[in-house]
């Protein structure tokens, strides 16, 4: 394990845009003769429509269009079915929906498109949108995974074979299971519940269609982290036409963690409304249709078990876990399932797993990726138990976690739910934080915190994560002036891919860094990529730009070797230069590339032009890497108020090889940001109508600059072996392990007054109430 | 309709408006001045943040059609002079104090102000408990305070040394 050593950070070159309001987002494009789409939303739960009366919104000022699910269906669009399925990962087959980007007779839940308006203004759009009648007859409601199960339970989906149920999960060995909880000293059982969270990225989504009705060809500006992924879905299951007619750009995009790793129904409505209209048509989400359309995070409750002896010897768990799918298998539903079982023996030497998780479908909005994509959800499963076992057997919460905790010799090592970690060093990991963060003076810190009248708690959290997923193609090309881009498949928005790459290539090429100019996000421009997500990206986009820079320079040794005049195996690159080696001859990479381009000379038999493409391959098929780490938390709590203060927050992380220190930490901020909001702030909520109780900010909490402490963070290095930069991701790690992490500091610190079970969120009302309930059993006692 | 003349970022601009139009709309619309966003519909988030007047407010929640003729609007373009970052615009970029790069104009405006009103001097904690109007999804805020600090500091304003390296 090493620290990274890494020059001063000076800004990135993204930064100045931003920073002087020149950024171009979605809603900042003003395209000429533009219209404006507003939403008609479903305001039951669980409907059929008898009727729709667009009479009056159709003559309203300015109004162009007021499409409906029928005419969706007279137009030949399609539905879009998942982007993939469980079974894709070995999973079972499941019951995947096939949704239509306008519903035609039955609403599923709250913000179900029913219809769209296209008028002259935005606020034209709105006012007509409201005066679409529809004509619903209400159903029974169900919001709750487990109570949609039910045999009574509404039914959301009349073919589906199993009920509300889309499929069942199933991983590890339930004999051996059986046997070790048989055979164990110690078995306690928890539910858990990490409830549905909104990724309230700040941008809302937003998205312009393009018709041009000469070439027949599309164009859709999307706030989106994965242009072509939406390009695929839209052009191939809704508008069935050829990728080629279909363009999607991506420019700015204000944070994404998830919620725009895949197309909404808006992306592919504003397209259809621009050809019906024949004018370019734009949507930008309010927030509170945001709040409502958006795809939602986590929402799994589990019945967890773990079986261990009175020494601390972890034998086993076992899982029982509801996902709520929502209304829809939406977008990328199906990690979150995976990776909610899949991570769950962490960094540990757990012999035994029986985990099964089953994904049901309600009455809400649908559920996809949000930062972490299971990871937390299994974090939070493992880590609670280990807290619960520690204080059953009365030990040391870190002394139970070390003593199981895998050793780096143990390396690869292949969990029982088929994780093959490279490499990690997750006991030293924790040492380090314990010795950091003080552990052994935190008595002194609790009994000062009590003179004060605080209740002080703290925790220790392990955390591993997966990251890398799908291939990925990245691109250098030299232009004829020897400036070059970088062509890239990955999709930044927020994550500095344009420093970070754009530094390699400087440094690996010897060209100045305002030599590169940074391309993304515009299927026109780049052949092919799969955009930013599950931390990705320093892996995978890495990887396939280094292999771009090798093939880049392989190429222009062939020009050397032709103008030096030299064996072309003699000719070799350094310092930006291809010299012949043993001799002085050299010409400058940046002169070979200019020779490339000129119109006679070598490049006649050469071919014209300089440029290399690479492509780097992770999970499926290849080994993604492992990121992991250690967070320390401490908390006090006010036992009259319930009022929560996070004091201290170490996280150490494990990244592998460091590309940029600063930018690292600026996701760890940002993770443990999201994670804490999780923790203490964040929840989706539906009444018992299906109704959306947390439809605006004044109503879901998001964390705010005095909700968090100072992160003392620290980056660690233990390279990974399954990439050739020996990198691990970055952009999920905080968001995984800080949600159990603030919740065991919350009940180590009320546990001694017989608070024994906090949900998340933990508000302050919440923990108020819980205090009190226990002030009464033990008055009561 | 109103028709109304305003100074935005120095100079002389004269637009017609609705009635119902608010401000961010004024400027993102007629104005084009597109630095300025909107991320909520309720005042919660900050990112519309512009001064009236000299003045911080959101500017989703002002009607344009209420302000006084020769109203002084001034957003995020008109912060860097003569192409050069003012000392806040630096500050941010330098302590990593953006990453999506949305919410950053509303804090920028706000941590200007910000260090305008408190010439005695600012803290992390007076930074963080001024910032309760702003949302930030990306950044966990930390590198904004120290950002705002080391801002400040370069505007002249006291702050303790250990919280500018901080």
């Amino acid at each position: 394990m090493t620290k990274p050593s890494q020059p001063p950070f000076t800004g990135r070159t993204e930064d100045r845009r931003f920073l002087t309001g020149a950024g171009r987002f979605v809603d900042d494009i003003e395209l000429g003769r533009q219209a404006y789409m507003a939403l008609v939303l479903s305001t039951h739960a669980h409907a059929e429509i008898r009727g729709i009366d667009t009479t009056t919104a159709a003559a309203m000022p300015g109004v162009l269009a007021v499409l409906t699910g029928a005419d969706v269906l007279a137009d030949g669009l399609g539905p879009v079915p998942p982007f993939f399925m469980p079974k894709l990962w070995g999973g079972p087959d499941g019951y995947g929906t096939l949704r239509p980007i306008l519903v035609t007779d039955h609403v599923r839940c709250v913000g179900d498109r029913v219809a769209i308006v296209i008028a002259e203004t935005r606020d034209e759009a709105r006012l007509a949108a409201e005066a679409v009648d529809i004509d619903y007859a209400p159903l029974p409601v169900v919001t709750g995974a487990r109570a949609a199960l039910a045999d009574d339970a509404p039914r959301l989906w009349a073919d589906c074979p199993t009920g509300n149920l889309s499929c069942t999960l199933r991983l590890g060995d339930a004999a051996a299971t059986a046997q070790a909880f048989a055979q164990a000293e110690v078995t306690l059982k928890r539910r858990l519940i990490s409830p549905r969270v909104a990724p309230s990225s700040l941008e809302p989504r937003a998205c312009i269609g393009v018709h041009d009705a000469a070439e027949d060809r599309f164009t859709l500006y999307t706030s989106s982290q994965d242009p072509h992924g939406f390009r695929a879905v839209i052009a191939r299951n809704v508008l069935k036409i050829a990728e080629s007619r279909l363009r999607v750009v991506s420019p700015d995009v204000g944070g994404g963690f998830g919620l725009k790793a895949h197309m909404h129904p808006e992306d592919a409505l504003v397209l259809w409304a621009a050809r019906r209209v024949g004018r370019p048509v734009k949507w930008t989400a309010t927030r509170s249709e945001a709040l409502l359309t958006d795809t939602q995070g986590r929402g799994q409750e589990v019945e967890a078990e773990i079986a261990l002896d009175r020494d601390g010897t972890v034998r086993g768990v076992r899982v029982e876990a509801w996902h709520n799918l929502g209304a829809y298998f939406w977008g990328t539903a199906t990690p979150p399932i995976f990776f909610s079982l899949q991570l769950i023996p962490n960094t540990y030497t757990i012999p035994a797993v029986d985990l099964t998780t089953h994904a049901v479908f309600t009455n809400t909005a649908p559920m996809s990726v949000y930062r972490g994509a299971g990871r937390p959800e299994a974090t939070f499963v493992i880590e609670r138990l280990m807290d619960e076992a520690a204080a059953e057997i009365g030990m040391d919460p870190a002394e139970l976690r070390l003593r199981n905790t895998i050793a780096p010799e143990a390396m690869p090592f292949t969990t029982p739910t088929g994780m093959t970690y490279d490499s990690g060093d997750f006991g030293g990991m924790i040492r380090i934080a314990l010795d950091r963060g003080d552990w052994a003076g935190f008595a002194a810190r609790r009994d000062a915190a009590k003179g004060r009248g605080r209740l002080r708690g703290r925790s220790i959290t392990s955390y591993v994560e997966v990251a890398g997923v799908m291939n990925e193609r990245m691109e250098i090309r030299f232009d004829p002036d020897g400036a070059l881009s970088i062509i890239a498949g990955t999709h930044s928005h927020g994550q500095g891919h344009a420093t970070v790459f754009s530094q390699m290539v400087a440094d690996w090429l010897s060209v100045p860094l305002d030599s590169i100019r940074y391309v993304q996000g515009d299927t026109d421009t780049v052949l092919i990529g799969r955009g930013t997500f599950a931390a990705r990206s320093s892996m995978l986009g890495g990887t396939a730009l280094m292999r771009a820079k090798d093939a880049l320079i392989e190429r222009a040794k062939d020009m050397a070797a032709i103008v030096l005049e030299a064996d072309r195996a003699a000719v070799e690159f350094s310092d930006g230069m291809l010299r012949v080696t043993g001799t002085n001859k050299a010409i400058p990479l940046t002169e070979v590339a200019k020779l490339y381009y000129l119109p006679a000379g070598p490049a006649n038999a050469l071919g014209i032009g300089l440029s290399g493409a690479g492509t780097a391959a992770g999970k499926p098929g290849a080994a993604p890497n492992y990121p992991n780490g250690v967070i320390l938390c401490e908390v006090e709590v006010d036992p009259e108020t319930g009022a929560i203060v996070v004091d201290r927050m170490l996280a150490l992380d494990d990244v592998g090889r460091v590309l940029n220190s600063t930018i690292c930490e600026g996701q760890i901020h940002g993770g443990i940001a999201q994670g804490l909001g999780q923790a203490l702030l964040e929840e989706v909520t539906y009444d018992e109508d299906g109704q959306l109780t947390s439809g605006s900010f004044m109503d879901y909490g998001l964390p705010r600059a005095g909700h968090m402490p100072h992160i003392e963070s620290h980056l660690l290095e233990v390279p990974c072996t399954t990439n050739p930069l020996g990198v691990k991701g970055i952009g999920e790690s905080g968001a995984i392990g800080a949600p159990v992490a603030i919740v065991n500091a919350i009940l180590d610190a009320v546990r001694p007054l017989g608070v024994g079970s906090l949900d998340m969120p933990v508000t302050q009302v919440r923990l108020w109430s819980a205090l009190r309930a226990a002030e009464e059993m033990r008055g009561a006692a | 309709m109103t028709t109304l003349t305003l100074s935005v970022n120095g100079s002389t601009r004269r637009v017609t408006t609705e009635d119902r139009t608010l401000l961010v709309d004024l400027l993102r619309g007629p104005l084009g001045l597109t630095g300025t966003h909107v991320g909520c519909d309720t005042s919660q988030c900050g990112a519309c943040v512009v001064r009236l007047n000299g003045e911080t407010v959101k500017s989703c929640s002002v009607l344009a059609a209420t302000l006084d003729d020769g109203a002084m609007v001034e957003t995020i373009e008109g912060v860097a002079s003569d192409g050069a970052l003012h000392p806040m615009q630096q500050a941010f970029s330098e302590c990593h104090a953006l990453q999506c790069g949305f919410c950053t104009p509303g804090f920028v405006i706000t941590a200007i102000d910000m260090a305008e009103r408190h010439p005695e001097g600012l803290s992390a904690a007076i930074v963080r408990a001024e910032l309760k109007g702003n949302l930030c999804r990306c950044t966990g805020y930390q590198n904004i305070v120290a950002a705002v600090l080391q801002g400040a500091a370069a505007m002249g304003v006291p702050v303790p040394e250990r919280e500018v390296s901080q």
